[in-house]
């Protein structure tokens, strides 16, 4: 097997994986949702309702298509498919676990290990923007173009704060933006210097101000709540998706269910170790290769689903923010915070070395 | 200028620092939550679960038959007099020779009806009776599409002998 035939198969995989994983996020939220509410949610469609996205994917698909006389058609499309395939795009440059072996040659689980990675997701994931601003305005409708404007807004005002929190992880890697680096950076190493277990030098317990600030803004990326003013239901009817329909519209929700799980697994894999779990070494030295590439895609999977449920749990805990007090948190609290996070491991890291 | 001494002033004190770091808050808000989650559901899975009801509830009317399958019914007219919605209407016809076995006196609802929009489920027919007829039971009434469906006859509100309805619970206490 080549190793760009992996690739392609991995590529397609991934594919598959993140739709399947947006389809069932869906179900997930309406568990969820329904769960801390004291309801028991969608149970209807098969056991336990677990047939319930395909329920609505043919609901979606086989709904009317209607695209407004008023509207820019070109843009209209085009909106839903940069926004779609932007959310598709990230899932390229993360490393999904450690390498596998077949017949003595290594097949690396990333698409590509870019030495710009966290840069490209970052760029990918800001290019999003143009999806939402794009579908608001050939919408043709106030309330689409007021939701295209929040979130365009809200999306250039969070990723600075996010550039800078990442800034200070990348300080403590050597300044290098590759992901796989930095998740293999946390895999060796004592904890604090003493605490020797292999795989859990997590950079969470080195920057939790930096985790904070990333998690916050990364709920403004994916437009969740307490950060969901772009689609604001009760102010905006649907926000800038207000006129699409149909499948259209499902693009947009699934891209959105996408960027939940990139963003969970960049968390991940910036802070919480990415493929590492605790004891990996040892794991390494007494099973196989494979069996431990297999534990470790296992592990990061863990992660996700964790930061998964846990977007959705903030979800139905808090209210939505207002839109002064969404800009002054993100201008006046966490852009400082930030700052100053990178100053002071700045700091540290000339003084006394890592 | 004070119109009343029931007003209070109101306060808005500025946020302290810890308050406006949201952090506690918002931690204390996601511990509620997470409770919730392994808390007992409220929802009853209904057509397979139903809730009971309240003996005192009611529902659909029935016209009861007695032990042997007799309609009780004697078409006195007290029900559609004691109906505040005038929601009854009833003929009233002679027990022939032969049916004895049908209507358990001379006399007998040849047609009775219930416009079941009109009617309010007050329960007051059920109080006027006087011969253990007409009964509002746990029942509920059927969806239709058309108002027309929804003028119950005997077919619809008569008792079936094979699926009897137990009004024990709202029976008329005799006592004098």
């Amino acid at each position: 097997m080549s190793i760009l035939m992996f690739k392609g198969i991995l590529v397609l995989v991934l594919f598959l994986v993140s739709l399947g994983i947006a389809a069932y996020s869906t179900y997930a939220e309406r568990k969820i949702a329904a769960f801390l509410q004291d309801r028991i949610g969608p149970d209807r469609a098969g056991p336990f309702g677990l047939l319930q996205p395909i329920a609505d994917g043919v609901k979606m698909f086989l709904k009317e298509e209607i695209i407004p006389t008023v509207s820019d058609k070109l843009l209209f499309i085009l909106g839903p498919s940069m926004f779609m395939l932007t959310a598709l795009m990230t899932s390229a440059v993360i490393p999904w676990g450690k390498p596998l072996e077949f017949g003595g040659v290594t097949y690396n689980l990333q698409v590509a290990d870019i030495n710009i990675g966290i840069l490209y997701i970052m760029g990918v994931v800001s290019l999003g923007v143009y999806g939402i601003m794009i579908g608001g305005w050939a919408s043709n409708n106030k309330f689409a173009l007021l939701g295209a404007v929040r979130a365009s807004s809200q999306m250039i005002s969070y990723e600075l704060a996010m550039g800078m929190s990442v800034i200070a992880v990348l300080l403590m890697t050597n300044g290098s933006l590759s992901l796989n680096a930095i998740v293999e950076s946390q895999g060796t190493g004592k904890l604090y210097g003493f605490i020797n277990v292999s795989g859990i030098n997590w950079n969470v317990f080195y920057q939790p101000a930096a985790f904070i600030i990333f998690l916050v803004c990364a709920f403004a990326e994916c437009n969740r709540t307490p950060f969901d003013l772009p689609e604001a239901d009760s102010e905006l009817i649907g926000g800038f998706h207000t006129e699409y329909s149909s499948m259209k519209l499902g693009l947009y929700l699934f891209a959105e269910y996408i960027n939940m799980f990139i963003s969970s697994t960049v968390i991940a894999c910036l802070f919480f170790g990415g493929y590492n779990f605790p004891g990996i070494e040892y794991a390494s030295t007494v099973l196989p290769a494979n069996v431990v590439s297999l534990i470790s895609v296992a592990a990061l999977f863990g992660k996700i689903f964790f930061f998964i449920f846990f977007f959705m749990w903030v979800r139905w805990t808090l209210p939505r923010f207002r839109y002064d007090q969404l800009m002054r948190l993100g201008w006046q609290m966490l852009m400082p915070i930030a700052i100053i996070n990178v100053l002071i491991t700045g700091a540290v890291i000339i003084f006394f070395g890592n | 200028m004070q119109l009343t001494n029931r007003s209070k002033v109101v306060t808005k004190p500025e946020m302290t620092w810890m308050e406006r770091m949201y952090l506690p808050a918002i931690f204390s808000g996601l511990s509620i939550t997470i409770k919730h989650l392994f808390r007992k559901k409220a929802t009853l899975r209904y057509p397979e679960v139903t809730r009971e009801f309240a003996p005192v509830y009611r529902g659909m009317h029935v016209l009861k038959k007695d032990e042997q399958g007799r309609e009780n019914c004697t078409a006195c007219g007290l029900c559609a007099v004691s109906c505040p919605a005038e929601a009854i209407t009833m003929d009233a016809a002679e027990r022939k020779k032969g049916e004895e076995h049908l209507y358990r006196e001379e006399k007998y609802a040849d047609k009775y009806e219930i416009n079941m929009l009109r009617c309010i489920y007050c329960g007051l027919c059920e109080e006027a009776c006087p011969k253990d007829a007409i009964y509002l039971t746990d029942r509920i009434v059927p969806s239709d599409f058309t108002r027309g469906g929804f003028i119950f006859g005997k077919d619809m509100l008569g008792e079936k002998m094979d699926d009897r309805i137990d009004v024990s619970k709202r029976k008329k206490q005799y006592t004098s």
